[in-house]
């Protein structure tokens, strides 16, 4: 990602440095904004939501699945009722389309049960059991052999990375000074801040530093000398169907949950396509995101157990993310090691629920640390809703043409994205492949960039003046093409 | 909002669109043709090799010089051709919304876009589908393993070298046995680029037989048959790919072995791109991923037309441009209030994989395209009308790459019952 010119002077002091770009990161960003400090957010990738933060189910859960003894489950229930205010500032898809767990036979009622209890102890709102009729009609596409279930209205899909997006994009316009490609390689303290250095040598002085470093938090950790700990990585696999299929249910469809995870779900995805997984499974390298026969097979068949119409000629991709795992709860505390370190680790699933709640949660951890907070008068909470070809009708359409004719071009024709969509995303610092598609979905639909790819190659190298060998799918040695002819 | 009125609409402006566009605006029809690219000519334009337009020309001629003869007679004939246009809605009758109805004209109505004239709303009583086809990718056959950059479609790869000058990659491995793997296993070899392989799941090549001799033979380029590509490795860039036999219907793992590479090529098939036709509630038939058509090329619903790769995925241009030329004469037909007293229907039978057109006149000659399912030596094609057999055929050689063509007329049909069932199957 391409920054603007940073606003600070290299010499100059921030307030607060948050490391790691991803959906934490982004929520401390944007809740820090709202206050008269001088806020770094350092990210290593060369985007923002790169790593945890766009591949997951993308979910705001029901708030039945933990018991409120976890902070995970308490900080869920909180950040999930955020959700509509920050959709309402913010303009990022969400929409709350309800969750219900299936129960396949009759044992699992007993855990559908629990759920429920749970669910209600924990102050969730409308939840309600359901009999196998009430199931089939609120999920058609479920199988017969149903027995019954559990229903949660407030549940709801968001897209992780366009919400990531909006939340930086705000705390930027707020006076946040974003870094990519800046990795936290090195740290010291002196005169009462720390230093953090990049393996390049460019630095970056915080009076305080939060550690939203995702899977690399252990890392992060011991870089600056604080609490050891070791995060590893539960893998997740999914299958991307198209949103022509059959099979997409209205709700997000859950199976009753296992001792290790919430189970593999059926995700109507906010922009119309649907996602099945995820697979759980603990794996030792971190940096292994490459999906396997068996867990594929292992997709289809639980999907199918629920919604028999799963198809797999309707799926086009297939991706893995990784969890970070850090025993069964999240870890967010001042750090009683060193001075003015706040972690933020082990945020697993729901953390992209409690994300807002977590934003709010390290305000006041650095609050009580001594941090003054004085409110900006001139805050500005509001994003506006980007323009995009497949929301208007001709009319619209039309008119936004006539200001500029970029719309009229539709560049990704599976998704419907015009090229204005595309420059739009250049301008705002998305400048790889990967990048633009999570900011406007062309290369995401049913051909997978068959069609667009060499379209969008063309007016990333004319917005940004970068030559052919600069081009990348997602940053570093991505290299997308290997000589001219 | 700019307001238009034609006879007839074509959706894309590759050979089928002209193909059809030609014959309706011969017959004397107002026709335009939607195009979303900058020019007409479709996929022909980055096909820079040879061995287009035996049949259509008499001579052998290169894509963009097939494309070129097209645009000519097209433009002579009078065409109007809306370049960098997209359709983005099609509608017919009543089900178009009433914002967009216009009650004077039935018929259908197509909302397109254009930068350079914003939104146009077009009504036309016929519409020619002639969108093509996309490239299967990844996902749709499910590879495993990382998601780096360097795995293309063919497709996307030859528009790159072809068009735009790029080279998409260095050391190759094309997945699939498809035309267009096999011609850019040749373009790759041309342009300094080593192709470490080509991988077929099937016994047999996908793509044509002489692509295999004058692409792989020619370049001593290795072809594994019966092999599947298991997992794709690499971080930032591809590193490699993993192969493994199947032997006797199952996948040997414990023999798979792993090509290094930068890039990886697929070349898996053809799938029609009928979106838009779904959308406006044209059936498809799930065999080929086409509209169910009848014996004028029309499909269940009235006025609108289907040719060319959008229908079934055709082998060769010249063909293409043969089935969309008795499409536009059937639209002009209909345009013209005229429709086939009756019709039977045509069914595949054993071994084949799907009969195209779905319905048949039986008062005139009717062109059937057909593919089988089988590899076979020596096979006997049947055309049976209610188990009588009305035609027999011996074929040296077919598989299921080469598209068989026939013709059934009134010698086959006549006589026939109202409810008479046509099959044609393969022993």
């Amino acid at each position: 990602m391409n920054d603007l010119k940073g606003k600070t002077a290299p010499d100059s002091v921030f307030d607060v440095a948050i490391i790691g770009a991803g959906v934490c990161g982004a929520n401390i960003a944007r809740k820090l904004s709202a206050y008269e400090l001088d806020v770094a957010l350092l990210e290593k990738e060369e985007d923002v939501s790169f790593g945890t933060s766009k591949a997951n189910s993308g979910i705001v859960h029901g708030g039945f699945h933990d018991s409120h003894d976890h902070l995970k489950a308490r900080l869920e229930l909180r950040g999930a009722m955020m959700f509509d205010r920050l959709k309402a500032e913010l303009n990022f898809p969400f929409e709350r389309c309800g969750i219900v767990v299936v129960a396949r036979h009759e044992d699992d009622m007993r855990a559908i049960e629990h759920l429920y209890r749970q669910g209600v102890e924990n102050g969730v709102i409308g939840i309600e059991m359901c009999s196998r009729e009430r199931m089939l009609e609120l999920e058609p596409k479920l199988s017969p052999d149903t027995v019954g279930g559990l229903y949660a209205p407030a549940g709801g899909i968001v897209e992780p990375y366009r919400f990531v997006f909006s939340l930086v994009e705000s705390a930027r316009k707020n006076g946040v000074e974003l870094r990519t490609g800046f990795e936290a390689a090195q740290a010291s303290r002196e005169g009462g801040a720390w230093t953090i250095r990049s393996p390049g040598g460019e630095t970056v002085r915080s009076r305080y530093v939060v550690n939203a470093a995702g899977l690399y938090a252990d890392r992060v950790s011991a870089i600056f000398g604080a609490e050891k700990f070791e995060i590893t990585a539960r893998k997740g696999e999914y299958y991307l169907l198209d949103r022509a299929t059959r099979a997409k249910p209205r709700r997000v469809v859950f199976p009753v949950p296992t001792t290790v995870s919430k189970g593999m779900l059926v995700v109507p995805t906010v922009e119309g396509t649907v996602l099945v997984g995820p697979t759980a499974e603990v794996i030792q390298n971190k940096d292994d995101f490459a999906t396997t026969r068996e867990a594929l097979e292992t997709i289809l068949r639980s999907g199918r157990d629920m919604i028999p119409s799963i198809s797999e000629t309707d799926v086009i991709a297939s991706f893995t993310g990784l969890r970070p795992i850090l025993g069964d709860d999240f870890y967010i505390d001042m750090s009683e090691c060193v001075p003015d370190f706040v972690q933020v680790a082990g945020i697993q699933s729901p953390g992209l629920t409690a994300s807002p709640a977590i934003g709010e949660y390290v305000k006041d951890l650095l609050k009580k640390a001594g941090l003054r907070f004085v409110e900006k008068i001139d805050w500005d909470p509001f994003m506006p809703k980007l323009p995009q070809a497949r929301d208007m009708t001709p009319y619209e359409l039309d008119e936004a043409v006539r200001r500029d004719p970029a719309y009229g071009d539709i560049v990704c024709r599976c998704e419907k994205v015009s090229e204005a969509e595309i420059v739009a995303a250049i301008r705002a610092g998305h400048t790889t492949l990967d990048g633009i598609k999570y900011f406007t979905r062309a290369q995401m639909g049913r051909c997978q960039g068959g069609f667009c790819t060499y379209k969008i190659l063309k007016i990333l190298m004319r917005e940004t003046g970068m030559g052919w060998a600069e081009v990348t799918k997602s940053g570093d040695g991505s290299v997308v093409l290997k000589g001219e002819l | 909002m700019k307001e238009l009125r034609y006879d007839a609409v074509v959706v894309g402006g590759g050979a089928a669109g002209m193909g059809a566009a030609l014959e309706l605006r011969e017959r004397g029809f107002s026709v335009a043709i939607i195009e979303r690219e900058e020019c007409l000519g479709g996929i022909l334009m980055q096909c820079i090799h040879n061995g287009f337009g035996l049949i259509e020309f008499g001579e052998e001629l290169s894509g963009p010089e097939f494309a070129q003869r097209m645009e000519d007679r097209v433009r002579a004939a009078g065409v109007d051709a809306y370049l960098g246009t997209t359709v983005t809605e099609m509608t017919l009758g009543e089900h178009t919304p009433a914002y967009l109805r216009d009650v004077s004209s039935p018929g259908a109505t197509l909302v397109c876009v254009s930068p350079e004239m914003g939104v146009l709303r077009i009504s036309a009583r016929a519409v020619v589908l002639s969108m093509g086809c996309r490239e299967r990718n990844r996902g749709n056959i499910r590879i495993p393993g990382t998601r780096p950059s360097g795995v293309y479609t063919a497709g996307l790869a030859q528009r790159l070298v072809n068009i735009d000058g790029y080279v998409p990659g260095k050391d190759v491995v094309i997945v699939g046995s498809g035309d267009i793997g096999l011609i850019m296993a040749r373009r790759m070899s041309w342009i300094g680029c080593k192709v470490h392989a080509v991988v077929e799941i099937l016994p047999h090549p996908s793509g044509l037989e002489r692509n295999i001799v004058q692409c792989l033979k020619d370049f001593g380029i290795p072809l594994y048959l019966s092999h599947l590509t298991t997992n794709i490795y690499g971080r930032d860039r591809v590193e490699g790919v993993e192969i493994a036999p199947i032997v006797n219907g199952a996948v040997d793992y414990a023999q798979a072995r792993r090509i290094p590479c930068d890039t990886v090529l697929l070349s898996v098939g053809l799938v029609p791109e009928n979106e838009l036709s779904r959308n406006a509630g044209v059936e498809l038939n799930p065999m080929t991923n086409g509209p169910w058509v009848d014996s004028g090329m029309m499909t269940n619903m009235p006025g609108v037309f289907a040719c060319g790769n959008v229908l079934h995925v055709h082998d060769l241009v010249d063909y293409v441009v043969e089935e969309a030329r008795r499409a536009g004469a059937f639209a002009a037909d209909w345009l013209e209030g005229r429709r086939p007293a009756r019709e039977l229907r045509i069914k595949a039978g054993a071994n084949v994989r799907y009969v195209a057109p779905a319905k048949l006149d039986p008062s005139r000659d009717n062109k059937v395209y057909l593919r089988t399912l089988v590899v076979k030596n020596d096979a006997l094609l049947e055309v049976k009308v209610d188990n009588r057999v009305v035609r027999s055929a011996k074929k040296a050689h077919i598989q299921p790459s080469e598209m068989i063509a026939l013709t059934l007329g009134p010698a086959e049909l006549g006589g026939t019952g109202p409810d008479a069932a046509v099959e044609i199957s393969i022993q």
